[in-house]
Protein backbone atom coordinates (compact mmCIF):
# COMPACT_ATOMS: atom_id res chain seq x y z
CA UNK A 1 0.00 0.00 0.00
CA UNK A 2 1.32 3.25 -0.70
CA UNK A 3 1.48 6.62 1.94
CA UNK A 4 -1.68 8.05 1.85
CA UNK A 5 -0.45 11.64 2.14
CA UNK A 6 -4.02 13.14 2.94
CA UNK A 7 -3.57 13.88 6.49
CA UNK A 8 -0.34 16.04 6.97
CA UNK A 9 -0.39 14.35 10.69
CA UNK A 10 0.09 10.95 9.89
CA UNK A 11 1.89 11.10 6.54
CA UNK A 12 5.22 11.37 7.88
CA UNK A 13 4.86 8.35 10.22
CA UNK A 14 3.28 6.81 7.16
CA UNK A 15 6.48 7.29 4.91
CA UNK A 16 8.62 6.57 7.93
CA UNK A 17 6.87 2.92 7.99
CA UNK A 18 7.26 2.65 4.62
CA UNK A 19 11.17 3.21 4.25
CA UNK A 20 11.32 0.67 7.26
CA UNK A 21 9.43 -1.94 5.68
CA UNK A 22 11.82 -1.78 2.97
CA UNK A 23 15.06 -1.64 4.70
CA UNK A 24 17.56 -2.94 3.15
CA UNK A 25 14.96 -5.24 0.81
CA UNK A 26 16.57 -7.35 -1.73
CA UNK A 27 15.62 -5.51 -4.86
CA UNK A 28 19.30 -4.57 -5.34
CA UNK A 29 20.00 -8.11 -5.34
CA UNK A 30 23.77 -9.42 -4.64
CA UNK A 31 25.59 -7.30 -7.30
CA UNK A 32 25.67 -4.16 -4.69
CA UNK A 33 28.04 -4.22 -1.78
CA UNK A 34 25.91 -4.60 0.65
CA UNK A 35 24.03 -1.75 2.98
CA UNK A 36 26.48 -0.25 5.57
CA UNK A 37 28.84 1.58 2.88
CA UNK A 38 28.87 5.58 3.02
CA UNK A 39 26.86 7.20 1.72
CA UNK A 40 23.26 5.52 2.92
CA UNK A 41 21.32 5.66 -0.53
CA UNK A 42 17.44 5.47 -0.61
CA UNK A 43 15.84 4.23 -4.28
CA UNK A 44 12.56 4.64 -4.89
CA UNK A 45 9.90 3.66 -7.80
CA UNK A 46 8.05 6.27 -9.82
CA UNK A 47 5.97 5.09 -12.38
CA UNK A 48 8.50 2.94 -15.20
CA UNK A 49 11.39 5.15 -13.43
CA UNK A 50 13.86 5.05 -10.45
CA UNK A 51 15.25 7.92 -8.03
CA UNK A 52 17.83 7.49 -5.67
CA UNK A 53 17.74 9.73 -2.70
CA UNK A 54 21.40 10.24 -0.88
CA UNK A 55 22.08 12.25 2.24
CA UNK A 56 25.78 14.10 1.88
CA UNK A 57 24.96 16.94 4.39
CA UNK A 58 28.54 19.16 4.22
CA UNK A 59 29.31 18.10 1.18
CA UNK A 60 29.43 21.04 -2.00
CA UNK A 61 28.52 20.65 -5.00
CA UNK A 62 31.77 20.65 -6.98
CA UNK A 63 32.85 18.09 -4.41
CA UNK A 64 31.03 15.12 -5.38
CA UNK A 65 31.22 13.56 -8.74
CA UNK A 66 28.27 10.72 -10.25
CA UNK A 67 29.35 8.50 -12.78
CA UNK A 68 27.38 6.08 -14.84
CA UNK A 69 27.77 3.68 -17.35
CA UNK A 70 24.91 0.69 -18.44
CA UNK A 71 23.59 -0.10 -14.86
CA UNK A 72 26.29 1.24 -12.45
CA UNK A 73 26.19 4.38 -10.92
CA UNK A 74 29.23 5.96 -9.03
CA UNK A 75 28.74 8.38 -6.72
CA UNK A 76 32.17 9.63 -4.47
CA UNK A 77 33.59 12.79 -3.20
CA UNK A 78 34.97 14.27 -0.09
CA UNK A 79 33.59 16.21 2.90
CA UNK A 80 35.90 18.76 4.66
CA UNK A 81 34.95 19.79 7.94
CA UNK A 82 37.04 23.11 9.04
CA UNK A 83 37.25 24.34 12.73
CA UNK A 84 38.54 28.09 13.61
CA UNK A 85 42.72 27.72 14.43
CA UNK A 86 42.33 28.19 18.24
CA UNK A 87 39.09 26.71 19.08
CA UNK A 88 38.56 24.19 21.42
CA UNK A 89 36.26 21.68 20.43
CA UNK A 90 33.16 20.66 23.19
CA UNK A 91 31.42 18.25 21.12
CA UNK A 92 33.02 16.50 17.72
CA UNK A 93 29.87 14.29 15.58
CA UNK A 94 30.04 14.90 12.54
CA UNK A 95 32.71 13.14 10.57
CA UNK A 96 34.68 13.86 7.39
CA UNK A 97 36.85 12.02 4.57
CA UNK A 98 36.46 10.34 1.36
CA UNK A 99 33.69 8.04 -0.04
CA UNK A 100 32.72 6.36 -3.06
CA UNK A 101 30.39 3.85 -3.74
CA UNK A 102 29.25 2.17 -6.57
CA UNK A 103 25.55 0.36 -6.97
CA UNK A 104 24.52 -1.74 -9.42
CA UNK A 105 20.57 -1.49 -10.27
CA UNK A 106 18.73 -4.84 -11.44
CA UNK A 107 17.06 -2.71 -14.33
CA UNK A 108 17.93 -1.48 -17.81
CA UNK A 109 18.21 2.13 -17.62
CA UNK A 110 19.08 4.76 -19.41
CA UNK A 111 22.61 6.19 -18.22
CA UNK A 112 22.86 9.27 -20.59
CA UNK A 113 19.45 10.41 -19.32
CA UNK A 114 20.07 10.20 -15.80
CA UNK A 115 19.31 13.98 -14.22
CA UNK A 116 20.97 15.04 -10.73
CA UNK A 117 19.38 17.43 -8.56
CA UNK A 118 21.47 18.54 -5.30
CA UNK A 119 19.79 21.01 -2.55
CA UNK A 120 20.25 21.39 1.34
CA UNK A 121 22.73 18.23 1.55
CA UNK A 122 20.53 15.92 -0.51
CA UNK A 123 21.34 14.59 -3.66
CA UNK A 124 18.16 13.25 -5.88
CA UNK A 125 19.38 10.75 -8.66
CA UNK A 126 16.68 10.51 -11.49
CA UNK A 127 17.44 7.35 -12.81
CA UNK A 128 14.91 6.79 -16.12
CA UNK A 129 14.36 2.94 -17.07
CA UNK A 130 15.65 2.17 -20.49
CA UNK A 131 12.71 2.05 -22.76
CA UNK A 132 13.36 -1.43 -24.20
CA UNK A 133 13.39 -2.48 -20.51
CA UNK A 134 9.44 -1.38 -19.95
CA UNK A 135 6.75 -3.73 -19.81
CA UNK A 136 4.49 -3.92 -22.82
CA UNK A 137 1.13 -4.08 -22.96
CA UNK A 138 0.47 -7.03 -24.80
CA UNK A 139 -3.43 -6.71 -26.73
CA UNK A 140 -5.82 -9.42 -26.54
CA UNK A 141 -6.44 -10.24 -30.24
CA UNK B 1 45.62 16.45 10.22
CA UNK B 2 45.45 13.19 10.00
CA UNK B 3 45.48 11.87 5.90
CA UNK B 4 41.71 11.66 4.46
CA UNK B 5 39.80 8.71 6.19
CA UNK B 6 37.21 6.68 4.31
CA UNK B 7 33.77 7.88 5.44
CA UNK B 8 31.37 5.21 7.67
CA UNK B 9 27.73 5.16 7.84
CA UNK B 10 26.22 7.04 11.08
CA UNK B 11 23.19 5.83 12.04
CA UNK B 12 20.62 8.67 12.34
CA UNK B 13 19.69 9.01 16.96
CA UNK B 14 16.00 9.22 17.43
CA UNK B 15 15.21 12.04 20.10
CA UNK B 16 14.52 10.86 23.70
CA UNK B 17 12.13 12.99 25.27
CA UNK B 18 10.02 12.18 28.52
CA UNK B 19 6.73 13.20 27.06
CA UNK B 20 5.45 11.31 24.19
CA UNK B 21 4.32 13.50 21.16
CA UNK B 22 0.79 13.30 19.79
CA UNK B 23 2.00 12.75 16.15
CA UNK B 24 3.57 9.57 16.28
CA UNK B 25 6.46 10.50 13.44
CA UNK B 26 9.68 9.93 14.55
CA UNK B 27 12.32 12.80 14.98
CA UNK B 28 15.82 12.63 15.09
CA UNK B 29 18.89 14.13 16.69
CA UNK B 30 21.05 16.40 14.18
CA UNK B 31 24.58 16.00 14.44
CA UNK B 32 26.51 18.56 16.07
CA UNK B 33 29.73 19.42 16.49
CA UNK B 34 30.49 21.79 19.32
CA UNK B 35 33.87 24.06 19.52
CA UNK B 36 35.19 27.19 21.25
CA UNK B 37 37.07 30.48 20.31
CA UNK B 38 37.65 33.23 22.55
CA UNK B 39 35.01 35.09 21.06
CA UNK B 40 32.39 32.85 21.03
CA UNK B 41 30.87 29.33 20.92
CA UNK B 42 30.17 27.76 17.42
CA UNK B 43 27.66 24.96 17.09
CA UNK B 44 27.35 22.85 13.69
CA UNK B 45 24.06 20.86 12.87
CA UNK B 46 23.85 18.60 9.97
CA UNK B 47 19.88 18.51 8.77
CA UNK B 48 20.07 17.24 5.69
CA UNK B 49 17.26 18.32 3.56
CA UNK B 50 16.05 21.03 5.84
CA UNK B 51 15.77 24.47 3.50
CA UNK B 52 16.56 27.68 5.10
CA UNK B 53 12.72 28.51 5.78
CA UNK B 54 11.91 25.38 7.48
CA UNK B 55 14.59 26.65 10.35
CA UNK B 56 13.72 27.19 14.02
CA UNK B 57 16.39 28.81 16.61
CA UNK B 58 15.14 29.62 20.31
CA UNK B 59 16.53 30.67 23.15
CA UNK B 60 14.32 29.99 26.09
CA UNK B 61 15.50 30.60 29.71
CA UNK B 62 19.23 29.31 28.38
CA UNK B 63 17.89 26.75 26.76
CA UNK B 64 18.92 26.79 22.74
CA UNK B 65 16.76 25.05 20.83
CA UNK B 66 17.15 24.04 17.51
CA UNK B 67 14.04 22.51 15.08
CA UNK B 68 14.36 21.63 11.36
CA UNK B 69 11.39 20.84 9.57
CA UNK B 70 11.55 18.49 6.04
CA UNK B 71 9.41 18.92 2.86
CA UNK B 72 8.38 15.42 2.65
CA UNK B 73 5.61 16.78 0.16
CA UNK B 74 8.72 15.70 -2.19
CA UNK B 75 8.18 11.80 -2.09
CA UNK B 76 4.77 12.25 -3.11
CA UNK B 77 4.04 9.60 -5.61
CA UNK B 78 7.52 7.31 -5.20
CA UNK B 79 7.46 3.87 -3.89
CA UNK B 80 10.38 2.76 -1.61
CA UNK B 81 12.20 -0.35 -3.09
CA UNK B 82 15.52 -0.30 -1.61
CA UNK B 83 15.99 1.93 1.87
CA UNK B 84 19.33 2.08 3.90
CA UNK B 85 17.79 5.59 6.05
CA UNK B 86 15.28 6.86 7.16
CA UNK B 87 14.32 10.63 7.27
CA UNK B 88 12.23 12.70 9.43
CA UNK B 89 12.72 16.19 11.30
CA UNK B 90 15.07 17.15 13.24
CA UNK B 91 15.26 18.74 16.65
CA UNK B 92 18.26 19.28 19.68
CA UNK B 93 18.32 21.23 22.23
CA UNK B 94 21.48 22.81 24.31
CA UNK B 95 21.52 23.88 28.21
CA UNK B 96 23.93 27.50 27.35
CA UNK B 97 25.35 29.56 30.02
CA UNK B 98 24.72 33.21 30.80
CA UNK B 99 28.12 33.70 29.30
CA UNK B 100 26.81 34.21 25.79
CA UNK B 101 25.48 37.15 24.49
CA UNK B 102 22.16 35.54 23.61
CA UNK B 103 21.14 38.66 21.38
CA UNK B 104 23.91 38.49 19.07
CA UNK B 105 23.85 34.83 18.14
CA UNK B 106 23.52 34.29 14.37
CA UNK B 107 22.91 31.44 12.24
CA UNK B 108 23.79 30.34 8.19
CA UNK B 109 22.80 27.15 6.61
CA UNK B 110 24.35 25.86 3.79
CA UNK B 111 24.24 22.39 2.00
CA UNK B 112 21.99 20.78 5.19
CA UNK B 113 24.68 21.98 7.32
CA UNK B 114 23.47 24.95 10.29
CA UNK B 115 26.17 26.94 11.69
CA UNK B 116 24.90 28.87 15.01
CA UNK B 117 27.94 31.10 16.22
CA UNK B 118 26.46 31.98 20.05
CA UNK B 119 28.79 35.37 20.89
CA UNK B 120 30.44 35.37 24.18
CA UNK B 121 29.11 38.17 26.34
CA UNK B 122 31.81 41.39 26.94
CA UNK B 123 32.31 40.41 30.53
CA UNK B 124 33.24 36.42 29.74
CA UNK B 125 36.01 37.33 27.20
CA UNK B 126 38.98 36.47 28.54
CA UNK B 127 41.37 39.45 29.77
CA UNK B 128 45.15 39.85 30.04
CA UNK B 129 45.95 41.28 33.06
CA UNK B 130 49.49 43.29 33.16
CA UNK B 131 51.75 42.81 35.87
CA UNK B 132 52.82 45.64 37.15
Amino acid sequence: MFPNFNDPFSALFTLQRALDARRASDWLGDRTTGSGAYPPINIFQQGDDFVAVVELPGVERNDLAIEAKESTIRISGKKTIAYASGASVHRRERVSGTFDRTIAVPIRIDPDAIRAEYSDGVLALFIPRAERDKPRTIKIT
Amino acid sequence: MASPQELQVQHKREVETKQESTVPARVFLPVTDIFETEQALTVILEMPGVARESLDVSVENDILTIAGRIDFSKYEGLQPVYTEYNIGNYSRSFQISSTIDQSGISATIADGVMTLVLPKAEKAKPRKIKVN
